[in-house]
């Protein structure tokens, strides 16, 4: 935050950064030929809904949009104990490119109508032949991703997270201070 | 095209830089005086009460959570303030700032620390016990927008004239006439006593004047960090209840129990002290009222069906 801002004590919130969202395609490829991670065909965007008219509204103007689509099954909207909404969309496994058109559809929306710096962040879920489970994770504030491998109960992966870091740090802007790696537990699609 | 919900409240700004310039000005104006009457020792007061101040601000985190009895909190404790905490700061783009809980039934939170890379938020178990989610994440990001806004620096440095102010006035205990008139060529009482006498009335006066003036400050300062933490959390509502609860709670608490975290006032989400006199203009956080309507301002304009 500027010198200005804190004096003033008029710290507005940060704005969401979008374009990095359009760096998964390739990046599922590698992860794809590299490590033996498939698309798992879903993604979900994490936000924060601000009370009042207007939220709910938008949030219904994206749910109808993603739902024009007549092949496009439905968005699962669901609010986790952080009360945080997560919407959940469901596209081909193939087509991760479609699944990050529809997740910038969602941001896009939100901050048209001033939403924006509620995003919290994004998640494409990954699944390893033997069944193992990795998100990737895009922190909208800070326009990085990290990996997050939940393996049961509030335990995750670290060693396969890491892996799946190292794999990605050509290809994506990777959060490089771990203590960022918040833990999305029970988080849809995953 | 992307519009922003945030508005700038620029009576509040103007305001608030009226009150730094009226404190900036007040420790000048004390300091070339001081200048001006001794020329040997008084310097060494006003680089002693500095000194004090730089110490305050440099030590706050350990200090405060001491005066707190907080004790810090792992993730593996406190999961779910963690994992509160760990959201805010991914909105926000800050810093995860130190985790501490006081064992004290008062509901209340405060953050301090020199910097956003080295403070602490403290929360109480009264207001984890008094409060729901919903309610303590409006808490704990009015506490994080404290340490976005490096409040406990300006508050320090706008307190420095007081603190140099009161170290004169106290020194008048200590035999304050040697240290000042010690120096003076003509050796006689009857010329430095004047000049001390005039010391200790004007470090009387800017004690009084800076004390109102902080004490102003600081209730801007909450109003600020009332509306940063509602824009991060987008619920102004829950800050709203959750400043409704804990007041009302605070009143209904016996004025003894809460005299031993006096030196903490201006640091805490709701002051501990519920006194009535002189109310409006020394208390060190605003109405209750005056943040309810900032907060209803905000919500209206979040709800308002965008173009």
């Amino acid at each position: 935050m500027s010198f200005w801002n804190s004096i003033f004590g008029r710290s507005t919130p940060k704005t969401a950064n979008l374009d990095a969202l359009f760096m998964v395609p390739s990046a599922a490829i590698t992860l794809q030929t590299a490590a033996g991670l498939e698309p798992s065909g879903t993604g979900a965007v994490c936000f924060r809904s601000a009370g009042g008219a207007a939220f709910a509204q938008t949030q219904q103007e994206i749910v109808a949009l993603l739902e024009a689509d007549p092949r496009a099954p439905a968005v699962e909207v669901t609010q986790d104990r952080f009360g945080f909404t997560w919407l959940l969309v469901h596209r081909d496994p193939l087509d991760i490119a479609g699944l990050c058109t529809d997740l910038h559809a969602v941001n896009t929306i939100l901050q048209d109508q001033g939403f924006g710096t509620g995003l919290l962040c994004s998640l494409i879920p990954f699944q390893a032949a033997d069944g193992a489970k990795v998100g990737l994770v895009y922190l909208y504030k800070q326009g990085t991703f990290y990996p997050f491998a939940p393996t049961g109960p509030e335990r995750r992966d670290n060693l396969l997270e890491l892996n799946v870091r190292d794999h990605l740090a050509a290809e994506l802007p990777m959060e490089k201070d771990l203590q960022r790696w918040l833990a999305v537990w029970g988080a849809p699609g995953l | 095209m992307a519009h922003s919900r945030f508005i700038k409240d620029r009576g509040l700004t103007a305001r608030m830089t009226l009150t730094m310039f009226l404190l900036g000005a007040l420790f000048v104006a004390l300091i070339v005086t001081l200048m001006y009457l001794f020329s040997g020792y008084a310097p060494i007061i006003g680089v002693i009460g500095i000194g004090i101040a730089f110490y305050q601000w440099w030590s706050s985190d350990k200090v405060a959570m001491r005066a707190m009895r907080a004790r810090e909190v792992t993730p593996e404790e406190a999961p779910e303030l963690h994992g509160m905490i760990d959201r805010l700061c991914a909105l926000a783009d800050m810093p995860k700032p130190r985790v501490g809980v006081a064992d004290m039934d008062i509901p209340n939170a405060f953050a301090t620390g020199r910097s956003p890379n080295r403070s602490v938020v403290c929360v109480t178990t009264g207001i984890l016990r008094t409060l729901n989610a919903e309610e303590l994440e409006g808490v704990l990001a009015h506490e994080l927008s404290h340490v976005a806004h490096r409040d406990v620096l300006v508050m320090t440095v706008a307190s420095s004239a007081g603190i140099v102010a009161g170290m004169i006035t106290q020194s008048a205990q200590y035999g304050g006439f040697a240290l000042f008139g010690g120096n003076r060529r003509d050796n006689n009482n009857g010329g430095a006593l004047p000049a001390y006498l005039i010391a200790l009335l004007l470090s009387l006066v800017v004690y009084a004047v800076s004390f109102f003036l902080t004490r102003l400050l600081s209730r801007y300062r909450e109003m600020c960090a009332d509306r940063a933490g509602a824009y991060l959390t987008m619920k102004p509502a829950a800050l709203a209840s959750a400043l409704q609860k804990i007041t009302g709670e605070m009143a209904a608490i016996p004025q003894k129990d809460l005299r031993s975290s006096s030196a903490m006032n201006a640091f805490f989400i709701a002051p501990a002290i519920s006194g009535a006199s002189l109310k409006t203009l020394s208390s060190t956080h605003p109405s209750l009222e005056q943040r309810l309507e900032q907060l209803a301002r905000i919500q209206a304009e979040l709800g308002r069906p965008g173009a």
